[in-house]
C-alpha cells in the first residue's frame, strides 16, 4: 500500500493558562488513504475540530502541539517553520469551516478572494486565474459563474457561499481536505447537496477528505472510514459500515443507537446518560466509564489502549479476551 | 446612489437651517446690536434710522429668511471691531485654519493608523508598550499645556521652531499657503503636533481595539487556512475591515479638529479662524461669532456627507442597502 495522505500519530494537543495545563486531544493516530473519506465524529468538546486545526497548523496560542507527529505524504508538517506550514495550508491542505456566512471576507468580491488564493500558491497570472475561478466555480456548481465571480459575499445565500468556500479549498488542487462540520450551519435541504459535492470532488479529483460533524447521518452517506472521538481520544475508528451496524465500544453504540430510523420499528432513541467530562475534570482509567453500562474495575482504574478487533480498532477493555476472562 | 446623496443633501440643508436659527438668535438675545455699533452721543433719531436701515423693525420671519439667504450667500454681515465683512475676514483667516487642521488630521490619521497596527500585532513588543505609554498622554494632557510644553522645548530651550504666528506665506489667489516656505513649514510642525496629538491617540487605539476585534473572525481564520502570506491577511484582508468605523471617527474628529483649533491657535497666536472667533468674544462682535458658527457647521455637515459617500466606498454591503432604501 502506498503512503497515506496524512497519518497522524499519538497527537497531543494542549491549552495552557496561568492555572493549569488542559489536554484537547490526547493520543490520537490516524490515517486516511487517497481519495478517502474519514469521519470524525463525537460530541461537542470531543476534540474532533481541534485535530482539525491541528492538522492544518491554526492551533493559536496558548494552544499548542505537545506530542505525536502528523505527516502529509510522508513529510512531517507538525514541526514546520510557520512561513513554510503558511504554503502547506490552502496549497496541500484546504479547509473549510462551519459558517459559510463568516467564513469570507465581507469587503472583497468572491473573485478576488478566488484569484488571490490561486495566486499566492500556484503561478497564474491574474488573467488565467480569473478563468479558472470562473471554472472552479461553475465545477462547485454556481449558477451563471462568469457573472457571479463579481459579486460580494453578501449578494449570496448560505448554501452559495459555502459553496464559494469549498471552491477556495479546493482551488490550488490540494492534497487533503478538512472540512469542518461544513453543513451545521446550513438548512437541512442544502446540506445534502454541499455533502454531495464534498464527495464528488473528492472522488474526481482524487483528494482525501477529513470530515468532521456530529452528523451521524452525514457519517454514514458520505465515509469510507469513520473515527468516534470521546474527550480528546479516538474511541473506535473503523469502515463506516461496520461501525455503523457493528459499534463495539459502547459510547459508539450509543451513538448508533441515538439516530433516527424510517424503518418500522418505533423504538424510543437510546440515550446515553450524563455528559462528556470537562476537560478539567476528566475521570482516570477510561474516560467514558461514569456513562457506561458495561463498566467494570478495570475501567476506573487504567486507561484502555486502541487495540485492532476484526476490521475496526477500538479502545474498550472489553474487548481484551485475557481481561473479560478474568472479569468474567 | 444618487437618490442617497439627494437624501442626506436635504437633510444637510435642514440642520444648516437649525444651526441658522441659533445663530441668527444671537443678534437677539446678545444685546441691541445698534448700541454695539453707535457711540454713546448718537441721537435717538439717528438711532431709529440706522435701527431702520439695518431692517431691524421687520418681523422677525423676515429678518430670519434675510440673514439666512444672505449667509447662503457667505454673507454675514460687517463686523463691528474691523468694519469689514465678516465673509472677508473668515475667508483671510480660513487658509490659516484648514491647512493646520488638515495637516493636523494628517499626522493624527498616518501615525495613528500606523501604530495601532503595530500595537495590535505586537501586542506584547516593547515599542507597543512605549506607544500605549505615550497615548495615555495624549488622552490627559490638556491640548494647551502640551503647547505650552513644545514651545518651551523646541522654540525656547532648543530654538529650532518658531514660537507663534504663520511664518512667511505665499498668496494664490485669494488662498494662502504656509506650505511652500521653510519657515512656513516650521510653523506649522508645533501647532500641527499639539492639535493631532489627542486625534492620533485616539484613532491608535480604536484602530488597535477594532484590528484585534477582526483579527479574531472566522473570515481571517479562512485567510490563514487558505495559506494566504501574513502581509495580505493582516493588511488586506484585516486592516480594510477596521478602516471602516475609523472613517467615521476620523471624519468627525476633522471637525472637532476645526472647530477645537480656538485653544491651539491662540497658544501659538496662529493666525485662523479659531484666533479670530476668540478675539470677537472678547469684542462681543456677534457677526463674526455666528458665522464662525455657521461656518463650523458647514464643515461638519460637509464632512459627514463625505464620510457616508465614502463608506460605500470601502464597504460593499452599504452600497446594496443603500439602492434599496428601507
Amino acid at each position: 500500500m502506498s503512503e497515506p495522505v496524512l497519518s497522524v500519530r499519538n497527537l497531543e494537543v494542549e491549552f495552557a493558562n496561568r492555572h493549569r495545563t488542559l489536554r484537547a486531544v490526547d493520543g490520537v493516530s490516524l490515517d486516511i488513504e487517497k481519495g478517502e473519506v474519514l469521519g470524525v465524529v463525537g460530541e461537542s468538546g470531543a476534540g474532533k475540530s481541534v485535530t482539525g486545526l491541528a492538522v492544518i497548523g491554526l492551533i493559536d496560542p496558548p494552544g499548542r502541539i505537545s506530542g505525536g507527529e502528523i505527516r502529509l505524504a510522508g513529510l512531517r508538517i507538525d514541526d514546520l517553520p510557520p512561513e513554510e506550514i503558511r504554503k502547506v495550508r490552502g496549497k496541500r491542505i484546504g479547509m473549510i469551516f462551519q459558517d459559510p456566512l463568516t467564513s469570507l471576507n465581507p469587503l472583497y468580491r468572491i473573485g478576488d478572494q478566488l484569484v488571490e488564493t490561486m495566486r499566492t500558491h500556484l503561478n497564474l497570472s491574474e488573467g488565467a486565474a480569473r478563468k479558472r475561478a470562473i471554472a472552479l466555480l461553475a465545477e462547485v456548481g454556481i449558477p451563471a459563474p462568469d457573472k457571479r465571480i463579481d459579486g460580494y459575499p453578501h449578494q449570496f445565500s448560505g448554501g452559495m457561499r459555502q459553496r464559494v468556500v469549498i471552491a477556495l479549498a479546493i482551488c490550488a488542487e490540494p492534497e487533503l481536505i478538512i472540512a469542518d462540520e461544513p453543513t451545521t450551519a446550513l438548512d437541512v435541504s442544502v446540506q445534502a447537496q454541499i455533502i454531495a459535492l464534498i464527495k464528488r470532488l473528492g472522488r474526481d479529483h482524487g483528494t482525501a477528505v477529513m470530515l468532521v460533524t456530529h452528523d451521524m447521518g452525514v457519517i454514514a452517506e458520505t465515509c469510507d472510514r469513520v473515527a468516534v472521538m470521546y474527550s480528546g481520544r479516538i474511541a473506535e475508528i473503523g469502515p463506516v459500515q461496520d461501525v455503523v451496524r457493528n459499534p463495539l465500544h459502547p459510547y459508539a453504540k450509543g451513538l448508533m443507537g441515538a439516530i433516527p430510523t424510517l424503518a418500522g420499528d418505533t423504538h424510543r432513541l437510546v440515550q446515553i446518560p450524563g455528559a462528556m467530562p470537562r476537560l478539567s475534570a476528566i475521570p482516570p482509567g477510561c474516560a467514558f466509564n461514569p456513562r457506561c453500562g458495561f463498566v467494570f474495575d478495570r475501567c476506573r482504574v487504567e486507561r484502555p489502549e486502541p487495540k485492532p478487533q476484526g476490521s475496526q480498532i477500538v479502545a474498550c477493555h472489553l474487548y481484551d479476551s485475557s481481561v473479560r476472562n478474568s472479569a468474567a | 446612489m444618487l437618490a442617497f446623496i439627494l437624501r442626506r443633501a436635504i437633510q444637510a440643508i435642514g440642520v444648516m437651517v437649525v444651526v441658522g436659527v441659533v445663530a441668527f438668535s444671537m443678534f437677539r438675545f446678545a444685546g441691541d446690536p445698534v448700541n454695539q455699533m453707535v457711540s454713546i452721543d448718537t441721537s435717538a433719531a439717528e438711532r431709529a434710522r440706522i435701527r431702520d436701515q439695518l431692517g431691524l423693525n421687520d418681523p422677525v420671519l423676515v429678518q430670519f429668511s434675510r440673514y439666512f439667504v444672505n449667509a447662503a450667500q457667505f454673507k454675514f454681515g460687517t463686523s463691528y471691531q474691523f468694519r469689514q465683512p465678516v465673509a472677508d475676514l473668515l475667508a483671510e483667516r480660513l487658509p490659516a485654519t484648514l491647512e493646520l487642521a488638515t495637516c493636523a488630521t494628517m499626522l493624527a490619521m498616518v501615525f495613528g493608523i500606523l501604530l495601532g497596527v503595530h500595537s495590535a500585532l505586537r501586542r506584547d513588543s516593547l515599542l507597543a508598550k512605549v506607544f500605549q505609554a505615550i497615548s495615555l498622554v495624549g488622552i490627559s494632557l490638556p491640548t494647551f499645556l502640551i503647547g505650552i510644553l513644545l514651545i518651551y522645548l523646541f522654540a525656547v530651550v532648543l530654538g529650532w521652531l518658531p514660537s507663534f504666528g504663520r511664518g512667511q506665506v505665499v498668496r494664490i489667489g485669494w488662498w494662502t499657503t504656509g506650505l511652500l516656505t521653510l519657515s512656513g513649514l516650521k510653523a506649522l510642525i508645533m501647532p500641527s503636533i499639539t492639535l493631532g496629538l489627542f486625534q492620533m491617540t485616539l484613532i491608535m487605539r480604536l484602530v488597535q481595539a477594532e484590528m484585534l476585534e477582526v483579527l479574531r473572525t472566522d473570515y481571517i481564520r479562512f485567510a490563514r487556512a487558505r495559506g494566504l502570506t501574513t502581509r495580505a491577511i493582516h493588511f488586506g484582508h484585516a486592516l480594510r475591515n477596521t478602516l471602516v468605523p475609523v472613517i467615521t471617527v476620523a471624519g468627525l474628529q476633522f471637525g472637532s479638529v476645526i472647530a477645537f483649533s480656538i485653544i491651539t491657535e491662540t497658544v501659538f497666536q496662529w493666525p485662523g479662524m479659531g484666533l479670530l472667533f476668540v478675539q470677537a468674544v472678547q469684542n462681543v462682535d456677534i457677526p463674526i461669532m455666528a458665522a464662525y458658527l455657521m461656518m463650523v457647521s458647514l464643515i461638519f455637515v460637509t464632512i459627514n456627507l463625505l464620510v457616508d459617500i465614502l463608506y460605500t466606498v470601502v464597504d460593499p454591503r452599504l452600497r446594496s442597502t443603500i439602492s434599496r432604501p428601507a
